[in-house]
């Protein structure tokens, strides 16, 4: 077995699984090759609708074949699914609370050479904002399978938020996806580095590098953005009294913002987001542009020193 | 049912969207007051297999109102047709009914799908024929739009799909009064000739009186009998339809009568219930 997967492509493999079982219909806007809902198409592919390039007649397509009954995934990249068809998704989906699932892919700057245009920064805050949505970012492969899963479970809409870059394995493959719940992945007494996606990797490799230092950190992964795990992040500053988050995403509306709004409403600590600091992204290979931007390991370190005084 | 009938279900759905748009001091009669012998002939002779007490019938026919402004016409023909009781009418728009604004699926027994940003509706009717393709089942589907409403993008993303997918069992019906909130559809932002466009997407065009019930009742029956491709009712309607001083009048899209003006709109709606023998 390879020891990197992409989350997209375990999204593709996920519907596959499970097209069996539930009642699914998988639509996408031309870019089944890239989602990965191609691997679902190649299975079923009588449940399988290509809308062609329209985001937005896909959105409101979906909420109309979810009146009828089934379990509709809705796919494109990260930054049309939540950008281009925000009030398709809003109007049409989400005030209906109709079952659909948005399976958005290419998320983050570790979409690389295509440049700012494609690299969604700002979806996980555009999509938080929404009553009745549910917000995953799964941090590997097994949680983008167990995440999948639990959309389907779940009644009312959810967005998946996937990658277009293969990462390393966080989990094995006995894994048990919880909706909602935060993940301790390590523990810690000096700080706590709540990280969600690829930035979970970033922060169990920070939280080595810290204790090399003598610095204790925990490491909690946040896949669940909404509705958010309050508990353990209350629990964490109470525990540790310092925070850093980490996701490749804007600081502006994502997991800085959502455990910042917990913390200042329940248990304020200090804290720091590590993030696209309100900028855009732009073409490069997906690892130089994560290293630019600092979202690596070796700058959460840095952030968490940094906070700490030390 | 015979058209003296149905003109006077449709009347009485007049004077419901009247008494809507009045408690509410706001609204849309203009579209509504166009749209609403449509509904009546949709509601209580096209549609098959509506079920007041069982209102998501898996096998019923839906319908979506793409252009959902027009909510008051179709709170009219909900409560006609016995969805829910006539007296949440007056209870439009205001807090403590359920009776939103734009349709919502949610809050409405009988409503099939939350609709008023436009655009969207026709995508959703879309969807729900699509799903009665892969279940192999027969319900029909049918969307009101507006001509104006045509001038959003994703209508014309939403016919493109129709007639690749082949949705034979789905029936539109553009509500062509021939004006929107600024004016003229021709001078705001003409979409015309909505005819020839909807050809070129190789859709069924069906030319009918959009207040002539025999003339509706066969546009129907001609959208029933074509296969392999979607059809669409281009009826010719007059906005304000029914009340002397809001035809022809965009100043009525969007504005309810204040009580002197809903007095005398009343009084010509209800001569024509009276005429056709009905009770006010």
């Amino acid at each position: 077995m390879a020891d990197k997967k992409a989350t997209r492509e375990a999204y593709g493999e996920a519907l596959a699984e499970f097209g069996g079982q539930y009642d699914i219909v998988v639509l996408d806007a031309d870019l089944s090759k890239s989602t990965k809902t191609e691997t679902f198409k190649k299975k079923y592919p009588e449940r399988f609708i290509n809308v062609g390039i329209a985001e937005g007649n896909m959105m409101s397509t979906a909420a109309g074949i979810a009146t009828t009954g089934k379990v509709v995934f809705a796919s494109s990249f990260a930054m049309f699914a939540a950008g281009r068809a925000f009030e398709q998704v809003r109007n049409s989906i989400a005030y209906p609370n109709l079952n659909v699932k948005i399976g958005a892919t290419h998320a983050g700057v570790s979409v690389g050479e295509d440049g700012a245009s494609h690299q969604a920064v700002e979806d996980i805050s555009l999509m938080r904002t929404v009553p009745n949505m549910v917000v995953i970012n799964p941090a590997d492969a097994y949680e983008a399978r167990g995440a999948v899963e639990a959309a389907i479970k779940h009644e009312g809409p959810v967005y998946l938020r996937f990658g277009r870059l293969a990462v390393p394995y966080v989990y094995d493959s006995g894994y048990q996806f919880e909706l909602g719940k935060g993940v301790q992945l390590k523990d810690g007494g000096d700080v706590t580095i709540i990280a969600t996606g690829l930035m979970v990797q970033e922060a169990v490799k920070a939280a080595q590098t810290l204790a090399d230092e003598g610095i204790s950190a925990r490491v909690v992964n946040i896949h669940t953005i909404k509705p958010i795990d309050k508990d353990i992040i209350i629990k964490a500053a109470k525990e540790t009294g310092a925070i850093v988050t980490a996701e490749e995403h804007s600081i502006i509306g994502g997991l800085g913002s959502a455990v910042a709004e917990v913390l200042s409403e329940n248990y304020p600590a200090k804290m720091v987001r590590v993030g696209i600091n309100d900028v855009f992204g732009k073409s490069g290979k997906p690892q130089c542009l994560l290293e630019e931007y600092g979202l690596t390991a070796c700058n959460i370190a840095k952030q968490t020193k940094k906070l700490l005084g030390k | 049912m015979n058209n003296h009938e149905l003109k006077l279900i449709a009347a009485k759905v007049r004077r419901h969207v009247l008494d809507a748009v009045h408690s509410a001091a706001s609204g849309h009669p203009g579209g509504s007051l166009s749209i609403s012998d449509i509904l009546t002939l949709l509601y209580f002779e096209e549609m098959q297999n509506l079920d007041t007490q069982t209102p998501k019938n898996p096998d019923r026919d839906r319908f979506v109102l793409s252009k959902g402004h027009c909510s008051p016409a179709l709170y009219g023909i909900l409560a006609e047709r016995g969805f829910f009781d006539k007296s949440l009418i007056t209870g439009f728009r205001q807090t403590d009914c359920c009776l939103q604004g734009h349709p919502s699926l949610k809050d409405v027994a009988g409503v099939d799908m939350s609709t008023g940003s436009l655009g969207q509706g026709i995508s959703a009717a879309n969807g729900m024929a699509l799903s009665a393709k892969l279940d192999g089942k027969d319900y029909r589907v049918y969307t009101i739009l507006g001509d104006g409403e045509c001038e959003e993008g994703q209508v014309w993303e939403a016919a493109m799909f129709a007639a690749h997918y082949k949705l034979d069992n789905l029936c539109a019906v553009l509500d062509f009064n021939g004006l929107q909130i600024d004016g003229n559809i021709a001078d705001v932002m003409s979409p015309l000739p909505l005819d020839e466009k909807f050809k070129a997407f190789n859709w069924n065009v069906i030319l009918v009186d959009a207040h002539d019930f025999d003339s509706l009742r066969s546009g129907f029956a001609q959208a029933r009998v074509c296969k392999g491709k979607p059809s669409i009712l281009i009826a010719k309607s007059v906005k304000g339809k029914g009340v002397s001083f809001m035809e022809n009048n965009a100043g009525w899209h969007g504005n309810a009568p204040n009580d002197e003006q809903y007095a005398q709109a009343v009084s010509e709606i209800d001569a024509v219930i009276k005429e056709l023998g009905g009770e006010i």
